[in-house]
């Protein structure tokens, strides 16, 4: 049985047209926007399925972008993302292809970091401003983002996992789902940790400082 | 918890049993369920009235164009007609259905709404409550009680079958909608809790089997027209409940029907924009034009 609060039913607030391929298409921007810490040179959109069949009718390119830039879904300067993206020199583009087997409604993000650091982003918005990520960096994973989300990045050598969780209990922080990916044994691996406790961003020093072969740590609170 | 209820049938012997209206029910439901306070609860929803009546004064009052071009304008000629003609549906009836297409036209145009249940059905809910707010001095505390009150009804809904034009059809999305604002009238107008699901249960069995069909599969046309047509609806539902005319078909086995109705509607028709007016000479040339077109 499906549980919903009163909020779900009426709400939320949004910038329309679309619950799905606006206010959801924003809410996949930040998460990128997030993992890249806001700190953007460029970025490609490549739209599959209804994104890419339907996104200048529902603006979903403006949503994408307001999400990029940290604009929430409810917010009136999401109309406006491109100029503002203009004004700060972020140079962007806006593709149509065919992601294979996702979601209709699915982008990935190409975004290269002013340091020149290169991340890639698939996710999915599901329905009611619902969203998925569901790859980051060619490696797949699955999170929804309803929850604050550490992720890592990491080699898939004994311990890590350990150290991690160790840390995070030292925080007090208690985890309510947990998923470890790797692309082949003893090489680049992820971690996703949804809590239910808020994450402090200091976290991501203490794990980087004290856990060997981690090589990035990120930390999504809330969308 | 003992506020929860998954049926129409629970709601009201809930609200019997404790001798409450069901917009006091659905309070006490979030709070136990969130363990925000009752205060809290309903100032969170206070707000969402408040971007409600923003975006129909804006709607009603602004030159609106939706992103495509496609709707824009429409509330304004409404609102003109009511304004200064003698109109045949009368202008308390007009001023709500201009109001609830303003809504859906600031949507359209990419600007501040409340999904109430969703985006493509979030005029009927302010059109409906603020013109009669305005309408008979009612203020803005019995406005937001009447929010929860329909709420309640867009609950079991979304629980039991769906809000979604893509499952269920208009009928699902806009037909909750109306069905909410029926059963939120009711209540507001001093009706107890099952007239007020007679009144969402009649609101859904006029429009059973609305499908849902949106040119260029953008949330325009003819949703726009569906808000118009669903607070019209919810008006007379409200009406006919009032009245002490009762719906045959209880509420849950009318929502049971709208969802099964909605089932067996083929995919052309939920959304896809593949079927009904999508699938128009006309609207299949709309489409061309502006899925091809440049921003």
């Amino acid at each position: 049985m499906k549980d919903f609060s009163v909020f779900e039913i009426i709400g939320p607030k949004m910038i329309g047209p679309s619950s799905s391929h606006t206010a959801g298409a924003a809410r996949l921007g930040r998460i990128a926007g997030k993992v890249a810490n806001y700190d953007i040179k460029s970025v490609k959109f490549v739209l599959h399925g209804s994104f890419a069949k339907t996104y200048r009718g529902h603006g979903t390119d403006r949503a994408l972008m307001a999400g990029i830039l940290g604009i929430k879904e409810s917010d009136e300067r999401l109309r406006d993302s491109l100029s503002i993206a203009d004004e700060r020199g972020i140079e962007y583009e806006f593709i149509e292809d065919d992601l294979g087997e996702v979601h209709p409604n699915t982008v990935k993000f190409l975004i290269e970091k002013t340091n020149g650091e290169k991340i890639e982003l698939i996710g999915s918005s599901i329905g009611g401003g619902n969203i998925k990520v569901v790859e980051i960096n060619s490696l797949k994973l699955e999170f929804t983002g309803q929850y604050p989300t550490l992720i890592t990045r990491h080699l898939d050598h004994p311990g890590i996992i350990a150290k991690i969780t160790k840390i995070l209990a030292d925080y007090n922080i208690n985890i309510a789902f947990m998923s470890v990916y790797r692309q082949s044994k003893g090489q680049d691996a992820f971690m996703v940790i949804e809590s239910d406790n808020e994450l402090n961003p200091k976290i991501i020093d203490d794990i980087k400082n004290s856990v060997k072969d981690v090589k990035r740590v990120y930390v999504i609170n809330s969308i | 918890m003992v506020y929860n209820f998954s049926s129409g049938k629970e709601l009201i012997e809930i609200c019997k049993e404790y001798d409450k209206k069901i917009w006091e029910v659905m309070i006490l439901r979030e709070s136990e369920k969130s363990e925000k306070t009752t205060e809290e609860i309903f100032s969170m929803m206070k707000e969402n009235l408040e971007v409600m009546k923003k975006s129909v004064e804006r709607g009603l009052n602004e030159d609106i164009k939706s992103v495509s071009g496609l709707v824009g304008g429409d509330a304004k000629l409404l609102k003109n007609r009511y304004e200064n003609c003698n109109t045949i549906s009368g202008s308390r009836m007009l001023k709500a259905v201009a109001s609830a297409m303003a809504v859906l036209e600031v949507n359209a145009s990419m600007g501040q709404v409340v999904a109430a249940p969703t985006a493509g059905s979030c005029g009927i809910l302010p059109g409906v409550l603020i013109t009669v707010g305005e309408e008979f001095g009612i203020n803005d505390e019995d406005l937001v009680k009447a929010l929860f009150t329909s709420s309640a009804v867009g609950l079991i809904i979304a629980e039991n079958a769906t809000v979604s034009g893509a499952e269920g059809g208009c009928q699902a999305e806009t037909g909750s909608a109306a069905a909410m604002a029926a059963a939120a009238l009711v209540e507001l107008m001093g009706g107890d809790p099952e007239q007020a699901l007679h009144g969402a249960a009649m609101t859904i069995k006029n429009i059973l089997g609305l499908v849902c069909d949106p040119i260029a599969g953008l949330v325009e046309c003819p949703c726009v027209k569906r808000n118009a047509i669903g607070t019209a609806n919810a008006f007379i539902s409200a009406d006919m409940a009032l009245a002490g005319i009762k719906s045959l078909i209880p509420f849950d086995e009318v929502i049971d029907s709208m969802y099964r109705v909605g089932k067996s509607m083929p995919d052309a028709l939920r959304e896809t924009a593949l079927g009904g007016l999508a699938a128009t000479p006309t609207g299949k040339k709309i489409a061309r034009e502006i899925l091809g077109k440049d921003k």
